[in-house]
């Protein structure tokens, strides 16, 4: 049925459909609405689950791994300074092999204090061991609530997935979703099953400690079932397209790439705007592209080798940066397209920040420079020295007459 | 059949841990399950008890159990006791147990704590206490005493140990009213097991605060530990008491008792001299723990006795 949503309302209904038997969440703008809502369900008997009302954000994540040890299917949300509240556990989370899904409303960090989105909140957990996806629409936040539960709990993956969504440019927009029948979200999504749990038969212990003699072996699972994603994501959206009538990429979703020079790389809600600006270049006969990342743990390697490595200039337009170094995407896009051995000349274009707009202008400008990356010696050497360039700060380096 | 040392039972739920000879925490862990029984679920946050007793493969816990994060005991009981009850799977034997240091919860974990008390969430918290933070190498921490050497507070021209006196855990946990809170010593077992047993009989939250020496951290020989635990409650420097809540006891603000009230105290200064933290204390210093003790025992019996 087609609904008009928030983003935050549209990934509720999906978390409603999933059916968690334990929620613990602790408000944060741009996430509360999520939590309101839920609560409302609850309270409405429309969702049968607990709902905790924790103290802080540490103790949500704690009470959803204590709960998720039973065999329960949890959910919390956070945002931001409550998810580096809460970092300490993630690690628990997953090291542990716990698959909760937590929506993450992506946010500006501290200081200066600001409440509108960016994406340095998660960016700068990359390496917690979560899986991390990030919706560009309401639909896919409310399509991945239900995936993520499919993906995490796989037995070949047993993962937390993190849901990530741009602070108010998605939880708060409204947009026509078409929210699933608990029938074909049931069709979709069984119970979860799992062996990783407490048992009165057979009483374990969990989250114990290993030493130097056994933590890579821990290690090296963890890693392995983190890149059997790249085998599970197919199979799960596969699964969702057959149930739901609505399909999805993969790890990456490429547009316009195949003959594409110049391919701009984004992350979350950003990619609507430059997909319209794809649009306008090719058909003034440039051939621009683009490619969505949506999961950005594990890694999509070979995606992003299949999309990037015949451009002849490749943008990654983020919405963070680690600071003295350049924007952690662009780290990752490198890092990836760096085993075919050749890395085409590339922009990191930093933008966004602290809720900023990006613009259609900034982004064509952006384009501009791909291409005179692409085509100017002299810009191509600029751009290897120091690639990181902030957009409405600095000059981007385009210049009209390399058209 | 009353619960005693004589009449618990052989079977062990906490075996083959690696904590040191003669540990008190280790001896409330293993006592304190030999009451609740294989059904218990246990939770540990870092501190001795996990350290030593979650070492794969060595797992030392016959039920099921398992590490939480430093601040979380509390919080994750809540999650487990949670998750049980939204699947409909929890025995009715089964007591939501977590274990943690006096660091772990008069610190760090004090917010989790308060949290699940206020939602009065069915779960029995244990606080082992052996007045530092035994794990990282005696530190200390807001239950260290006064007059207590540690690695951070210790002994020099200065100072002669610790100069905050041990803050009462019991009575902020009681603040909140819930249904069932209670002291204990292990160097008085028969009492121990009883309020272990009673907590276990209570719904909602309950909360032991157990004294349990340290024979490293506080510098006595390991085969002393079960008398010097005696002698902390005979000089009066630890108490024996239990709080009912207002929805157990029926008694608005709820009931304290004190289990032990003697007309007198052993000498202190025996008790301070057999441990090596109290080593550089002097006459004054001696005078005023004295002095703490009995404002805090004038508080008690005009209040509780
Ligand atoms: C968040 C965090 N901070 C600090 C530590 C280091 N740490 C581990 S155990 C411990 C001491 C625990 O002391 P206590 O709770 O009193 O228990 P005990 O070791 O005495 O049994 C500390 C400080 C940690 N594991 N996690």
């Amino acid at each position: 049925m087609k609904q008009f949503l928030s983003g935050n309302e549209a990934l509720a209904e999906g978390v409603r459909l999933a059916r968690p038997q334990v929620i613990s969440a602790y408000p944060i703008t741009p996430q509360t609405t999520v939590v309101e809502a839920l609560a409302e369900m609850v309270g409405a008997g429309t969702l049968q689950a607990e709902y905790m009302h924790v103290e802080s954000e540490h103790t949500a994540l704690s009470a959803a791994i204590g709960a998720s040890a039973t065999g329960a299917r949890t959910f919390t949300a956070t945002s931001s300074q409550g998810l580096l509240y809460m970092a300490e556990c993630l690690t628990y989370a997953s090291g542990g092999r716990f698959p909760i899904v937590m929506m993450n409303a992506n946010r500006a960090l501290a200081l200066p204090w600001n409440i509108y989105g960016d994406q340095r909140d998660s960016l700068s957990l990359l390496d917690h061991g979560w899986i991390q996806v990030y919706a560009d629409s309401n639909q896919e936040a409310l399509d991945l609530a239900l995936m993520a539960y499919a993906l995490g709990e796989d037995p070949a993956v047993s993962l937390p997935v993190m849901v990530n969504m741009d602070g108010f440019a998605l939880t708060h927009t409204y947009e026509s979703v078409d929210v699933p029948t608990q029938e074909q979200a049931d069709a979709f999504l069984p119970p979860y099953v799992t062996k990783n749990r407490f048992s009165f038969e057979h009483p374990v212990n969990m989250g114990y400690s290993a030493g130097p003699e056994y933590n890579r072996f821990y290690a090296r699972a963890h890693h392995d079932d983190m890149m059997a994603c790249a085998r599970i994501i197919p199979e799960v959206e596969a699964l969702f397209a057959q149930v739901m009538g609505r399909s999805y990429p993969g790890m990456v979703e490429a547009y316009e790439t195949r003959d594409a020079d110049v391919v701009m790389v984004t992350l979350g809600s950003v990619s609507g705007l430059v997909r319209d600006v794809v649009d306008e270049l090719r058909a003034e006969g440039i051939a621009a592209g683009l490619v969505r990342i949506r999961y950005l743990r594990p890694l999509p390697i070979k995606p992003l080798i299949d999309a990037l490595s015949a451009a002849s200039a490749i943008g990654v337009l983020e919405k963070d940066i680690s600071f003295g170094a350049e924007g952690t995407v662009f780290t990752n896009v490198m890092s990836a397209l760096s085993r075919t051995g050749r890395i085409p000349p590339a922009l990191d274009l930093i933008g966004g920040l602290g809720g900023d707009d990006i613009t259609h202008a900034q982004i064509r400008d952006a384009f501009d420079a791909l291409i005179a990356c692409a085509t100017s010696s002299a810009s191509e050497s600029e751009a290897r020295q120091d690639p990181v360039r902030f957009l409405g700060m600095d000059d981007l380096g385009g210049d009209a007459a390399c058209l | 059949m009353p619960l005693n040392a004589r009449t618990i039972t052989d079977e062990e739920l906490f075996y083959g841990h690696k904590a040191c000879p003669g540990c008190g925490g280790a001896l409330v862990v293993r006592q304190a399950l030999k009451v609740l029984g294989p059904h218990a679920i246990a939770a540990l946050p870092a501190g001795c008890m996990s350290a030593t007793g979650f070492n794969f493969p060595q797992l030392a816990f016959g039920n099921n159990a398992m590490i939480t994060p430093f601040a979380s005991t509390a919080a994750v009981l809540s999650g487990i006791e949670a998750g049980l009850r939204a699947q409909g799977a929890k025995p009715e034997d089964c007591t939501v147990v977590g274990f943690a240091g006096d660091g772990g919860t008069a610190d760090i974990g004090l917010q989790a704590l308060s949290g699940a008390i206020d939602r009065n969430d069915d779960i029995l918290y244990i606080c082992y206490d052996n007045e530092a933070y035994m794990n990282t190498g005696i530190q200390r921490s807001s239950l260290t005493p006064y007059g207590a050497s540690t690695t951070t507070t210790p002994a020099s021209k200065r100072e002669h140990g610790s100069i905050t006196h041990k803050k009462s855990l019991f009575d902020i946990v009681c603040a909140h009213e819930l249904p069932y809170a209670a002291t204990a010593s292990i160097g008085y077992m028969n009492d121990l097991l009883r309020k272990v047993e009673t907590a276990r009989n209570i719904a909602g939250t309950r909360f032991l605060h157990i004294m349990a020496p340290c024979p490293v951290g506080w510098g006595f020989p390991s085969k002393d530990l079960m008398s010097v635990a005696k002698e902390a409650v005979d000089t009066g420097l630890w108490y024996l008491a239990e709080y009912e809540g207002p929805t157990v006891s029926g008694v608005p603000g709820g009931r304290f008792k004190l289990n032990r009230n003697p007309r007198a105290f052993a000498p202190i200064a025996g008790y301070l001299q057999r441990q090596k933290r109290f080593s550089a204390d002097d006459a004054a210093d001696i005078e005023a723990i004295e002095r703490a003790r009995d404002e805090r025992w004038e508080m008690m019996r005009s209040r509780w006795a």
